[in-house]
């Protein structure tokens, strides 16, 4: 009896703790006495650089954590499928570069830090806009440039930011010092949080992150630089692009862990670990998460001229995020398929009527084309492409 | 007689205007402070006044700066406050805005503006265009400051001018002063604005003494970023300008002014 009441009290209280828009718990009719309420599990060791001591190797998974994980790695997932769709349909311009197949990833580092910790990423930031809390509406709006979207469609896909997190960034590699510099901010101020900065397997070699690695172990920023290994920068393979892929050991000097990141709670745990370490005053850390991404690098690359069909099918078959999750809750009897399929059906009609908005939302006004130029000024006057024409800026 | 109009572009991002600000006053000079001591006087002004605001680069802490312009703020602020950087200017600047984005307001010096080539993406892609993109969410107070410009024989690599290359950036405000007044009065508007700030000093003028009257040593003396300024008032010809060669305009219309030519000597900050 105690244990059927947590249970419908644990149902009642993930409609509230569940930090994405318009998510809702589904009061499944199966008795809820019969669901495990959480399970331990055995999880990849991690390979460690100049550490002794690594991530847990067992992680605890609760029914409403497992759930919560579900909804959100299955809802960036659709997303990005419906951002796919938009593209070819042309509602979605410009660049467009998927987060599908790395969403344990995005998913395992919220699920480690808190809201009050920060993160930058690169330009493949879709994820990361959702799980640091911007709705599924303004994202996808934001793709299609729209006035509801989280830039007022002046951002587009690579530049979308939220409270804590410094988008979406372009120019690759460019977005680590910035991320060193968040973290020198959080030391500054002696807030006890920590900068997530990420990069990818093609951004690992750029001489800038060396030089934020250099800084940040010199005076011990409070960093997690995560390089996201998903095989291949744009069409080059990680052999064909560097002399040392062991990319958690490029730190050198700066102790790195190796993560199974297509396993939500090895990232987790792994993350978890990491900001353990870098909140003691230790310093940074690298880590580098294994992971695939199953589109080419953007919507302008079919992505099977330098991997093969079958090779993209096996990661799939073997190694998805979502579908282990989803098996790990199933086979522990921490779920039961029908209300995974309710949250299957919740976050499709979700993804529809984000993209409803997403396509009928008005694009933004000319007249606000030179607005935000700059911060806290009197609004001014632009000069156009000719001398004669003149545009209003209003900060 | 016709004007012959003399136009040295400056560089200034979506102003088209020129207005005339002041005459140049003189005014009872209080005291006599070159251009690099009322830069260290603005400086030292804000970091105290604000205690988000610090100064990285190369040898601005224990060095005293490069070119002394951070003379004995390390002494008086300390490590937190005036940080000494390896020679990695994309990483510093980087780590520069990176601050600025969550919540700092630092000062990041260039040993020279040559240098800041090397992280000139930091400044435009990451610094002036991020308020911009994000449409107003992410503001970057950032001032980027250092010598620019021509120095003694120090040779091409050493010696260009930014003021056109930054100027054309929409989301940057530059400035290039050339009195200690200006230098004083603007730096100090710039580390309070909110926005990215390209300050163009120059490493010749450091050592120019100038007369500052009381009212400019004020500590909360500001000058509006953006308005231009007249030095000397003429009727016969202007002459515009910035930065060191306003110098040059002046002592040009010096010589001028014995043959009857009257210069009026602009000053674009």
């Amino acid at each position: 009896m105690q244990n059927m009441l947590t249970l419908i009290s644990n149902v009642f209280r993930l409609g509230n703790a569940s930090k994405n828009v318009g998510a809702r718990m589904v009061a499944s009719t199966r008795s809820f006495a019969d669901f495990t309420p959480q399970a331990s599990f055995d999880i990849k060791k991690c390979e460690l650089h100049r550490l002794e001591e690594g991530p847990s190797e067992t992680a605890v998974l609760t029914r409403e954590q497992g759930l919560q994980y579900y909804r959100t790695m299955q809802t960036m997932r659709r997303m990005e499928l419906k951002a796919d769709q938009l593209y070819k349909q042309k509602i979605i311009r410009g660049f467009c570069h998927l987060y599908d197949g790395q969403e344990a990833c995005a998913m395992g580092i919220e699920a480690g830090i808190n809201p009050t910790d920060h993160l930058i990423t690169a330009y493949r930031a879709h994820g990361y806009t959702f799980t640091r809390g911007v709705s599924v509406r303004e994202i996808l709006a934001e793709l299609t440039g729209r006035r509801g979207g989280v830039a007022k469609g002046k951002g587009g896909s690579m530049h979308m930011y939220a409270k804590h997190f410094y988008g979406g960034n372009g120019i690759v590699g460019a977005q680590v010092p910035l991320g060193a510099g968040v973290a020198l901010a959080c030391q500054y101020q002696g807030n006890n949080q920590v900068c997530v900065a990420l990069y990818g397997d093609g951004a690992a070699n750029q001489g800038q992150i060396f030089e934020s690695f250099n800084m940040a172990a010199l005076w011990k920023l409070p960093c997690i630089f995560i390089c996201e290994n998903n095989k291949f920068g744009m069409g080059t393979s990680v052999e064909r692009s560097s002399a040392s892929t062991d990319y958690f050991k490029r730190g050198d000097y700066i102790p790195g862990i190796k993560v199974d990141g297509m396993d939500v709670l090895c990232v987790r745990e792994a993350i978890k670990f990491a900001a353990d370490y870098c909140r003691a005053g230790k310093g940074p850390i690298v880590m580098e998460l294994e992971t695939y991404r199953y589109h080419g690098h953007s919507m302008s690359d079919p992505g099977v001229s330098y991997r093969s069909r079958e090779e993209i099918q096996e990661v799939r078959s073997k190694s998805d995020p979502i579908t282990m999750l989803k098996e790990r809750m199933l086979s522990n009897n921490m779920a039961s398929v029908e209300e995974i399929k309710e949250i299957d059906v919740e976050i499709r009609k979700v993804i529809e009527d984000a993209a409803q908005f997403a396509i009928s939302d008005p694009e933004p006004p000319l007249d606000e084309l030179c607005n935000h130029i700059f911060a806290n000024n009197p609004p001014m006057e632009v000069r156009g492409t000719n001398p004669w024409v003149k545009l209003k800026s209003v900060s | 007689m016709a004007s012959i109009r003399c136009f040295l572009r400056s560089g200034k991002s979506a102003v088209s205007v020129v207005l005339r600000r002041e005459f140049s006053k003189t005014s009872p000079a209080a005291v006599q402070v070159n251009v690099r001591d009322a830069l260290n006087q603005a400086m030292d002004e804000e970091l105290e006044r604000d205690e988000r605001v610090f100064l990285l680069g190369e040898e601005v802490a224990q060095y005293d700066g490069a070119y002394k312009v951070s003379r004995g703020l390390w002494k008086k602020y300390g490590d937190k406050r005036i940080i000494d950087t390896p020679i990695t200017e994309m990483g510093f600047a980087g780590i520069a805005v990176g601050a600025a984005f969550a919540g700092l307001r630092p000062i990041c010096e260039f040993m020279t503006w040559n240098f800041s080539m090397q992280a000139i993406d930091q400044v435009i892609n990451s610094a002036a265009k991020t308020y911009y993109m994000s449409a107003g969410a992410q503001p970057v107070p950032i001032v980027f400051r250092g010598p620019n410009g021509s120095s003694a024989g120090v040779a091409a690599q050493h010696s260009q001018c930014f003021a056109a290359w930054y100027g054309h950036c929409p989301g940057l405000k530059v400035i290039s002063p050339w009195s200690a007044e200006d230098a004083r009065g603007l730096l100090k508007a710039a580390i309070r604005d909110n926005n990215p700030v390209v300050f163009l000093e120059n490493e010749l003028m450091y050592g120019v003494p100038f007369d500052l009257s009381e009212e400019v040593m004020h500590k909360d003396f500001v000058l509006p970023i953006g308005k231009a300024k007249v030095e000397r008032q003429g009727t016969h010809i202007t002459l515009v300008s910035h930065s060191r060669c306003v110098g040059f305009c002046l002592d040009a219309a010096a010589v001028l002014a014995k043959e009857g030519v009257e210069c009026e000597v602009s000053v674009v900050l």
